[in-house]
């Protein structure tokens, strides 16, 4: 698998990570050279083979399902880049 | 009584209790290195406040005789750890001026048990890289030099700047994090121990996510036993990490016995590379007759899949930092980039992560992206899960033969000069984590111990691998594979 500019480009955009044209090249080529090495992985015989989703076995602790936390609304503001009366404030997202 | 900050945790403990020095001794004795080792670029938020009123209050609790493992033992934290009120960056610059609200629970356990915070420490941009060169802060740097050469060497990544710390003696101990081996390739580098517990020994609740199936904490030290003191204030149940092991946590420092004879200890066919270096052969060799007139049966063993770690490593981890890293958007917290009459919501988030990301993290993110995307889902997220799977396997079918602990160099070279990797192609230093990756993959404890140096001085370091929750045999074995090394030497002060 190949990887040209435009699926680069597809990339950064799915990212949300801007990359000027000029750079999409190298990046394709980076991209190329990590995916040749991660081919390795089609010597493997897999058949039958479950995907690991947890790597030490154990059951998720189950708990009441209540409100457990809240009220620190200044709390959870106080990093943020713009924070106006309460809310997160960001630019406009619906026309 | 001079230079306390060469101590290790046990000794200083020690001097404590019997009352010989005070916390507050010990801790401007750090303080001092501290000041005086800019040029390592080893701390880069200091908290001398912060450090002299829990320094105080430790004093206070030895007075009334309430003194647990850690209590005024000054040690640096990983700037990985959110610590309440303190900046945690992560090493990025998208995490400038973050000061978070709460404390990680780690860290909280080792102020529980009286530890003394001095700073934060140095290390990759999220926890990304194996030489400490993708760091907002810039380069930590190796205390250790090539003999006479005052080239500047890494101090290994990602936790390069707890590793070059302890290794400087600017603290008696830190904290470290590991994915794919950023505690035992930086305390290989530095002649220091780093041991990464079983996945779930450590609550990963408040530190920084990269991969969070792989990733763990533990302590870098300055012997086996000050890794078995830390580890145990560390560790332990936490409602607030759905992965944390709810299970009892061993004195570990009582388990030293150091008593080897008649444990089986796995030598791994595998991890004998093409083009691996002499002096690594040879310290392994070496080690192995250490373990062996200790009393160990030597096992040659197998674990086919190793070659395919380090692929699959590559799909997952950036996965998973694809998915934890969305979280910064330039909307809750860090750096929002500054936006052009007409700019939208999108371009917000495309040029805020483009200016806070570091190239390596950018990188990661868009593999992650990839793999995940539709269409190459199965043929490369899901396969490298399934060949995870095998891995894991592989370490269970050694130990259903009996096999205790396992044997391994813990990295294929000893430090690499700053910059000497600047050029090469981004799997060349991918390939650093070669022999620590397998045990992050398969949730397994791993622990690096310092057992010689190169012909150029430089320390170097193996690894043994323990069974899973079974840190106490795994750390008792180190400690005898430490007494029989008796690696002591330290670098030359230079900076």
């Amino acid at each position: 698998m190949s990887i040209d500019e435009n699926t680069a480009a597809r990339v950064a955009k799915l990212a949300r990570i801007k990359v000027e044209p000029e750079a999409l090249p190298a990046l394709a080529q980076e991209f190329n050279n990590i995916l040749g090495f991660i081919e390795q992985l089609n010597e493997v015989d897999i058949e039958g083979v479950e995907p690991m989703t947890s790597v030490t076995p154990q059951k998720l602790k189950r708990r009441e399902d209540v409100v457990t936390d809240g009220d620190q609304q200044a709390k959870v503001l106080a990093n943020a880049p713009d924070a106006r009366e309460g809310f997160f404030a960001v630019p406009k997202v619906v026309e | 009584m001079t230079e306390l900050n060469k101590l290790g945790l046990a000794g200083a403990r020690d001097a404590l209790r019997s009352g010989d020095v005070t916390s507050k001794d010990l801790t401007e004795a750090c303080l001092t290195a501290i000041d005086g080792a800019g040029a390592l670029n080893a701390f880069v938020h200091n908290t001398p406040d912060v450090a002299l009123a829990q320094a105080d209050a430790a004093d206070k609790r030895l007075a009334a005789g309430d003194a647990p493992a850690m209590c005024g033992l000054p040690i640096g934290i990983k700037d990985l750890f959110c610590t309440k009120g303190v900046p945690s960056q992560a090493g990025s610059r998208i995490l400038q001026g973050f000061l978070p609200e709460y404390e990680s629970t780690v860290s909280q356990n080792l102020f529980d048990n009286g530890a003394v915070m001095l700073g934060k420490l140095n290390m990759d941009e999220f926890a990304m890289g194996s030489s400490n060169e993708t760091s907002v802060y810039g380069n930590a740097v190796n205390p250790w030099r090539r003999g006479n050469d005052d080239a500047a060497l890494t101090p290994g990544g990602s936790s390069g700047g707890s590793a070059a710390a302890v290794a400087a003696d600017l603290c008696l101990a830190a904290t470290g994090t590991d994915t794919g081996g950023s505690i035992r390739q930086p305390a290989a580098f530095t002649g220091t121990v780093g041991i990464k517990p079983t996945y779930g020994r450590c609550s990963r609740w408040g530190i920084v996510a990269f991969a969070s199936s792989l990733d763990q904490a533990g302590p870098m030290t300055k012997s086996v036993r000050d890794a078995a003191i830390m580890l145990e204030a560390m560790c332990g149940h936490d409602p607030k990490d759905s992965t944390s092991a709810d299970l009892a946590v061993p004195n570990f420092e009582a388990a030293l016995t150091g008593d080897i004879r008649g444990k089986k200890i796995g030598i791994p066919k595998e991890y004998r590379m093409d083009g691996m270096p002499e002096e690594i052969e040879t310290l392994w060799q070496d080690g192995i007759a250490m373990m062996k007139d200790a009393g160990a049966e030597i096992v040659d063993i197998s674990l086919p899949h190793t070659k395919y770690a380090l692929p699959a490593y590559y799909v997952i981890a950036p996965a998973e930092a694809s998915s934890n890293l969305a979280r910064y958007d330039g909307v809750r917290y860090g750096h929002r980039a500054t936006l052009e009459a007409g700019d939208g919501i999108t371009e917000m988030y495309e040029n805020t992560r483009a200016e806070g990301f570091g190239h390596e993290v950018q990188r990661r993110v868009m593999i992650g992206t990839y793999v995940l995307s539709a269409g190459f889902y199965d043929a490369y997220y899901n396969r490298a899960r399934r060949v995870r799977s095998l891995i894991k396997k592989d370490f269970e079918d050694v130990f259903a033969q009996g096999i205790d602990s396992i044997l391994t160099p813990a990295t294929p070279s000893a430090a690499f000069g700053l910059g000497e990797m600047t050029d090469a192609d981004p799997v060349a230093m991918y390939l650093n984590d070669v022999f620590t990756v397998t045990v992050n993959l398969a949730g397994l404890p791993g622990i690096a111990v310092p057992t010689g140096q190169n012909r150029q001085g430089l320390p170097l370091g193996l690894q043994l691998i323990g069974r899973p929750w079974e840190e106490a045999d795994l750390l008792s074995s180190a400690y005898a594979l430490e007494k029989a090394a008796g690696f002591v030497a330290k670098a030359d002060k230079w900076w």
